[in-house]
């Protein structure tokens, strides 16, 4: 028989998937990312909160807790060596309400006992110093010094950027259809830009991860889509707060939270909406109203005027609420990396590590002798001196030409983002890897711009094939004259 | 570190004009940094007809107009650094700059003119709900892809917003074959000229729904509907009257805010209103040398009184780098606040001190509301010295009265100059 | 008698003019502030005409990818979608300065096309 063509196929190029292949990629084994959007970071990954969680939510003993605080220790060091930008600032969650306050310290001691060092419960005057904004009802709060904030993004394509220096294969725009395994125990993936045969599949696919599961066992998993949305406030509003700030949930249900990003942007939100729609990404006027008013619970004065754009996200929520990670026992070979949702990516570094130990303990897998050491290269103008920036443009002129001008993005930033491993392709990708486009301007000044860039970097493309995030999206349907249809259709 | 007299923020109309009274007034040595590759700033995308009725007393597209100050501006040994983003004003007027080039450079003005005219709001900032499909433009960015890069957006088009430029380009894309569905105002009038209105909707049976507005956006990868539903006296979409209108298209003409980020690094004094700097009768902001005119300062309709505003902050930068250049201090200004009141909504300036005004005094304003019939009065604390009647003032159409120097100075302890609308 | 009220768009005060017409010529004229809003409103109902504006892709310029263009004078308003077909498929040459003869007597008006920006 045919040696397979791989021997891993992880399904979906998530933060999961993505720290899966790294963590694979040091060992003797051909590894394929098989990815439904254009690019990486399209799902989950790229609308969240973007916070590293201590890890004293998690209901002590489940593997949620455990990957949360494995992965919350790893971070750090993680992103210094991937230069991906991260920043400890700390969480409070904040009590509003006398009744609740032993809550604060049965959270604090669920967190002791997840692992958690340095939490500490702190009255109202301890608070304020901390949290100056903080709202008038607040009473006190757990605090939390090791809970941080990551560029999700950055994350999610340097890892991806380093497992494919070090060997992983990867395709975009590919649909897994089906799923079999034969007498031999080679695992068939029916795949939409061509079939592919493997050893072991990882079955990292998010919210759709169910699918591809009760493809292959006969003990179903259900993954239920729950929808968050969120507001972006500009980055005059960043530093409204100093820390990420949670409100403890109430009998209400639970409330948003106000987060500064590594970007320097205010992040407000997430309600949670369970819904039956697997592509449910919209927003909606009742969910963007329901965020609104519950900012104020645990924070003074949100200025929501500065909002310059919001998102939804979907969170893989699965019944029994805690990852579902292991090889699947009626389907050898095939692990699950579901019901990722929060702290997935907090937990990725973790999850990352723990799929490919199963992985390898199934394959047999050694350690490859020697790895390519990896560093994104990413730039951020916004925080550079003046001297850094002078530096910068002695190396590369094209650090000199500003391309996004809200968030000081040049085009050498842009063009290094085409080149990279794994390049961008679209306006999205460029704006994953660059921070453009996301500014007070929404892409209104650099769109064309960048159309210009890509189309010239990349062999081929022309400004009217330029899509803003893959087969569908064109930004321009017709070009001038002819009457015929750009790509983007 | 290199030194100018007057360092012009911005290459458009504004800093055009600016940048050439400054040298009129005796300024030694102008400089423009502008970003883009080509001075003009926004005229270059507008290729519509109707500049320099006023200037020239002809009828120019945006291209014409600018050419004709690109050329003056060239001929009359002006510096300009083009290519190049203006990073940081600091209050003592040195300029931070980058550009491939000369990478990052430091330049001292003796006094700086702001003219980064203005940017637009964009879909985030209404939070229109719905997916982030491609689609998606405000209108400037559209005519910018239209009429520089050639490029077509879309076929079927919804437009919000119904302030000029998404009126005049309800007619660009129309003229390029597309089908504009409908402008959807949310306001019960338009925000564009009455000329655009005939020009660029009757002309093409293009529908003006007043009070209405897009409350929801269709399609995930592309545009493929947006639903318009009727506003309420509240401004509230009332329910059950929501429209889908299928399309590809969404262009928004929502708004132009003044881009006055480096204004704030300055400590530059905004106003709330205008969204611009707080500026006295020589355009001079709150930070002593800094002066400001154009869209930066307060968004304009007709580009002949950015000019003319520009020629005002530009001889008035030239003569303050004058006195720095010759060792002297400014004087400082005894300002009498200028109010707006009943009606009227902001004026520029928003102080004055008589002493150091020209002549005459441009004071541009707009009004909060349509108005019909009205008397537009100036008055010297108590006393009316002007009243001048208005069969209709719009808040889209910016408005102006002229005091002359000697009636202000004549006028005993002046401690407040009105302006407001009365009714007889 | 037939009396038709329109918009005079000669300048932004957009006056509205009533037109009076016997047999369809004009009759009275009232409404306008200054006299261009008499010819416009006059030749408004009896021979609207427009200025049409729009673009044309430039070969050879460093600078440009299109060049803004428009008739030298009013057009017959329903010849301007014509002038548009006309200009389809135009492809110029750079240099170009303002004022350049892009297109003579554009779709039988008698008006030329010429170019409104440098490339």
């Amino acid at each position: 028989m045919q040696d397979p063509d791989y021997d891993v196929v992880i399904v979906g190029a998530g933060v999961s998937g993505c720290a899966t292949a790294r963590e694979l990629s040091r060992l003797e084994a051909h590894v394929l990312v098989i990815e439904r959007e254009e690019d990486v970071c399209c799902g989950t990954s790229k609308a969240n909160s973007a916070i590293v969680h201590a890890g004293y939510d998690a209901r002590t003993g489940s593997l949620m807790a455990r990957l949360n605080v494995e992965g919350s220790r790893l971070m750090p060091s993680l992103c210094e060596s991937l230069g991906v930008d991260f920043m400890r600032i700390g969480s409070l969650v904040v009590c509003t309400s006398e009744d609740m306050l032993p809550g604060l310290e049965e959270l604090r001691q669920r967190g002791v006992d997840n692992g958690v060092e340095g939490l500490e419960v702190v009255d109202r005057p301890r608070l304020l110093e901390l949290e100056p904004s903080v709202a008038h009802a607040a009473l006190g709060a757990l605090w939390a010094p090791t809970a941080g904030i990551v560029n999700p993004f950055q994350l999610n394509v340097a890892l991806a950027e380093d497992a494919n220096v070090n060997g992983v294969s990867f395709r975009f725009n590919s649909r897994v259809s089906g799923l079999s395994r034969d007498d031999g125990g080679c695992w068939h993936v029916s795949c939409s830009t061509g079939d592919v045969t493997c050893r072991a599949v990882v079955n990292a696919a998010g919210v759709h991860a169910d699918e591809l599961h009760n493809l292959v066992s006969a003990d179903r998993l259900a993954i239920t889509p729950r929808r968050g949305q969120y507001y972006v406030l500009d980055t005059t509003a960043g530093n409204h707060v100093r820390h990420t700030i949670f409100s403890q949930p109430t009998a209400l249900g639970k409330g948003v939270l106000v987060t500064p990003t590594t970007a320097g942007n205010l992040l407000v939100g997430p309600n949670a909406e369970d819904i039956a729609d697997k592509e449910g990404t919209d927003t909606t006027a009742e969910g963007l109203a329901e965020v609104a008013e519950k900012s104020s619970v645990a924070v003074r004065d949100v200025p929501l005027r500065e909002v310059i754009t919001s998102f939804s996200g979907l969170r893989a929520h699965q019944p029994g609420h805690d990852f579902v990670i292991g090889e699947v026992p009626d389907a050898p070979g095939f692990v699950d990396c579901a019901a990722i949702e929060s702290p997935g990516l907090s937990a990725c570094p973790a999850i990352g590590r723990m799929v490919a130990g199963i992985v390898r303990d199934i394959l047999s897998l050694a350690p490859k002798p020697a790895i390519t050491p990896w560093r994104s290269s990413f730039v951020s103008l916004e925080r550079a001196t003046a001297e850094e920036w002078a530096a910068l443009v002695e190396t590369d002129p094209a650090y000199g030409r500003v391309i996004c001008r809200c968030r000081r993005v040049s085009e050498a930033q842009i063009v290094n983002a085409i080149h990279a491993p794994l390049g961008a392709r679209s306006l999205d990708a460029v704006k994953r890897r660059t921070e453009a486009c996301m500014g007070r301007c929404q892409a209104g000044f650099c769109t064309p711009k960048i159309m210009e860039i890509l189309a010239r970097e990349i062999e081929g493309v022309d400004m009217s094939d330029i899509t803003k995030a893959g087969p569908g999206s064109g930004i321009v349907i017709r070009t001038d004259r002819d009457g015929s249809a750009g790509d983007g259709r | 570190m290199t030194r100018y007299d007057v360092v012009v923020v911005g290459g458009g109309p504004a800093g055009l004009a600016a940048a050439l009274s400054a040298r009129g007034e005796g300024a030694r040595s102008v400089l423009v940094i502008e970003r883009d590759t080509k001075l003009g700033g926004i005229l270059n995308q507008c290729i519509h007809n109707g500049f320099g009725l006023i200037t020239f007393n002809e009828e120019l597209t945006g291209p014409e107009y600018a050419a004709r100050f690109e050329d003056r501006v060239l001929a009359a040994d002006i510096d300009l650094m083009l290519d190049t983003m203006v990073l940081d004003v600091s209050d003592d007027r040195i300029v931070t700059c980058v550009n491939a080039e000369d990478g990052l450079v430091r330049i001292q003005a003796g006094a700086v003119v702001l003219a980064m005219g203005c940017r637009e709001r964009p879909r985030g900032a209404l939070n229109i709900p719905g997916f982030r499909p491609a689609g998606i433009f405000t209108a400037g960015t559209a005519q910018r892809l239209v009429n520089i890069e050639g490029l077509i957006p879309g076929c079927e088009v919804v437009i919000l917003g119904s302030g000029d430029i998404g009126l005049i380009m309800a007619r660009r894309m129309t003229l390029e074959g597309a089908h504009v569905a409908c402008v959807a105002e949310l306001m019960p009038y338009s925000g564009g000229l009455k000329r655009n209105i005939v020009q660029c909707l009757d002309d093409f049976g293009i529908p003006l729904l007043l009070s209405h507005t897009v409350t929801r956006v269709e399609g995930e990868r592309r545009v493929e509907a947006v639903w318009v539903a009727q506003v309420g006296d509240d401004g509230r979409p009332v329910p059950g009257t929501e429209v889908r209108y299928p399309c590809d298209t969404l262009l928004l003409s929502v708004g132009l805010l003044p881009e006055n980020e480096l204004s704030r690094q300055a400590g530059v004094e905004l106003s709330s209103v205008t969204r611009g700097p707080v500026v006295n009768e020589s355009l001079e902001t709150s930070v002593a040398g800094i002066f400001a005119c154009g869209n930066v300062l307060h968004v304009h309709d007709l580009v002949d009184y950015v000019s003319q505003e520009a020629g005002v902050a530009g001889g008035r930068a030239g003569a303050y780098a004058d006195l720095i250049a010759a060792g002297k201090t400014p004087r400082q200004g005894h300002e009498i606040a200028l109010r707006a009141r009943d009606g009227v909504r902001y004026t520029v300036p928003q102080s004055i001190d008589p002493a150091r005004m020209a002549d005459r005094l441009v004071v541009r304003f707009r009004v909060g509301g349509v108005f019909e019939n009205r008397y537009v009065s100036v008055y010297l604390d108590g006393e009316r010295i002007q009243h001048r009647r208005k069969s209709i003032l719009v808040p889209g159409e910016m408005e102006q009265v002229v005091l002359k120097r000697d009636e202000l100075l004549a006028h005993a302890d002046l401690s407040e100059v009105t302006v407001r609308l009365e009714e007889d | 008698m037939e009396e038709r009220t329109l918009t005079c768009i000669r300048c932004p005060r957009g006056c509205a003019v009533t037109v009076t017409l016997e047999d369809g010529a004009v009759v009275s004229v009232r409404g306008n502030s200054c006299p261009r809003g008499d010819a416009y409103a006059r030749a408004e109902v009896t021979n609207p005409t427009r200025v049409v504006t729009t673009t044309v892709p430039v070969r050879g310029s460093d600078t440009e990818r299109m060049v803004s263009v428009k008739t030298a004078g009013d057009v017959p308003k329903s010849k301007v979608f014509d002038v548009m077909g006309a200009l389809r498929g135009i492809e110029v040459t750079a240099p170009v300065e303002i004022g350049d003869v892009l297109l003579a007597d554009v779709a039988g008006t008698g008006v030329d096309v010429v170019a409104t920006k440098r490339a």
